[in-house]
């Protein structure tokens, strides 16, 4: 069946804070430095950790194209998808991984700990934040947050680009 | 894929811009980016082959505007026209809002105009979005080349309606853009037809561009509400 729209997701302050709570638990234990979570869409969701020193909107962009390039190299090889990436720098290294196909969560880390040690970790993370990302679909579904928002609003958009 | 954030009061949107090789995608996004105060947009991102031809996609970030109390941040990007990229084009139609086809108007670019008509309607389509039903605007590019068609012929050959078939909306609709043009009509066989929203556009010098991004993300705002 068609749809009319693609679907729109929210973000709340618990949302935020239960998304936050998992990632920096994730550094904590993994010594990792930074950790995002960026819808498939490309939009940085949660940032937790040190802010990195570049732009974290176009990071989160160029990682989620990075990744569904990605998915899509493991179905031309006959795989359902690469459920995690690493790409090892001199000094910065990162890893992708999958959160709920909706989703995915970048880790930066440096010397001062290991791809083991951060992919060990990040694994639980995964689910936990899967969980949280799979309660916020399905009640998103349901609930139109956008459309409350913006409802009778008209004139304003209208002001906004006259 | 429309997001809200009430964490940092933030409506987000995602705007692409799709059309043949060398119609003016990447130069609608780089006047945008040169017109705009620094604190309302972001970075130009383009990731392009050696010799600036769109490889993967451009993308820039433009804050807009607030409604409600939210800053209404739009992401803009652009696909590789070159057909043989359709892989990566497709890619970056997941999760689209709105889409904005810009049309080479020159009449040897007909053929390309047409079929990456097509290509757009058939991404869309397996990704299972009906582009008829979301919000599409339509730019006639570089209007300023003695070669280029008029634009009643690109209109009937890129922008010849769908047929509307819900009785509650076969009704005139006037085209917002174009006094006394109508975006919903009735032809003379008696059925009734939508066309998209169109702007004549001279993107290297800027004409038509933010009437086309304006257009677009009004409607976007609009469908969301």
């Amino acid at each position: 069946m068609l749809i009319t729209t693609t679907t729109s997701w929210t973000l709340t302050p618990e949302d935020e804070h239960a998304l936050r709570r998992g990632m920096e638990r994730l550094l904590q234990e993994s010594g990792a430095h930074c950790a995002m979570l960026v819808d498939r869409g490309g939009q940085l969701l949660v940032l937790a950790g040190a802010q990195p020193g570049f732009d974290a909107t176009t990071f989160a962009t160029l990682t989620a194209a990075d990744f569904s390039a990605n998915d899509q190299l493991a179905r031309l090889l006959g795989e359902t998808d690469f459920s995690s990436l690493f790409h090892q720098g001199d000094r910065e290294s990162m890893l992708v991984a999958d959160v709920a196909r909706r989703a995915i969560l970048v880790v930066l880390f440096d010397s001062r700990t290991t791809l083991g040690l951060v992919r060990l970790r990040a694994r639980p993370t995964v689910d936990e934040l899967s969980r949280i990302v799979d309660a916020m679909s399905a009640r998103d579904a349901q609930s139109g947050a956008i459309r409350a928002i913006l409802a009778g609003a008209d004139d304003e958009i209208d002001r906004l680009f006259s | 894929m429309s997001m809200i954030n009430y964490a940092s009061r933030e409506i987000n949107c995602k705007l692409v811009y799709y059309g043949p090789g060398l119609g003016g995608k990447t130069t609608n996004l780089e006047h945008v980016y040169k017109k705009v105060s620094p604190s309302t947009r972001g970075k130009l991102i383009s990731l392009a082959t050696e010799t600036e031809r769109t490889l993967f996609f451009d993308f820039l970030p433009v804050d807009l505007g607030t409604i409600r109390g939210f800053k209404t941040r739009f992401h803009l990007y652009t696909v590789p026209g070159q057909v043989y990229y359709n892989a990566s084009r497709k890619l970056i139609l997941k999760g689209v809002d709105g889409v904005v086809f810009v049309a080479d108007s020159q009449i040897d670019r007909m053929e390309a105009n047409q079929e990456s008509m097509q290509n757009l309607y058939d991404n869309m389509a397996e990704y299972g979005y009906d582009l008829t039903k979301m919000p599409f605007v339509i730019q006639y590019n570089k209007r300023d080349l003695p070669t280029a068609a008029p634009i009643t012929e690109l209109q009937a050959a890129l922008n010849p309606g769908w047929e509307v078939s819900d009785s509650d909306k076969q009704r005139l609709s006037p085209d917002p853009y174009h006094a006394g043009e109508y975006l919903t009509s009735q032809l003379a066989s008696g059925e009734w037809i939508e066309r998209a929203t169109h702007f004549e556009a001279v993107a290297v010098t800027g004409e038509g561009v933010f009437d086309t991004l304006k257009a677009i993300s009004k409607l976007v705002l609009k469908t969301l509400s």
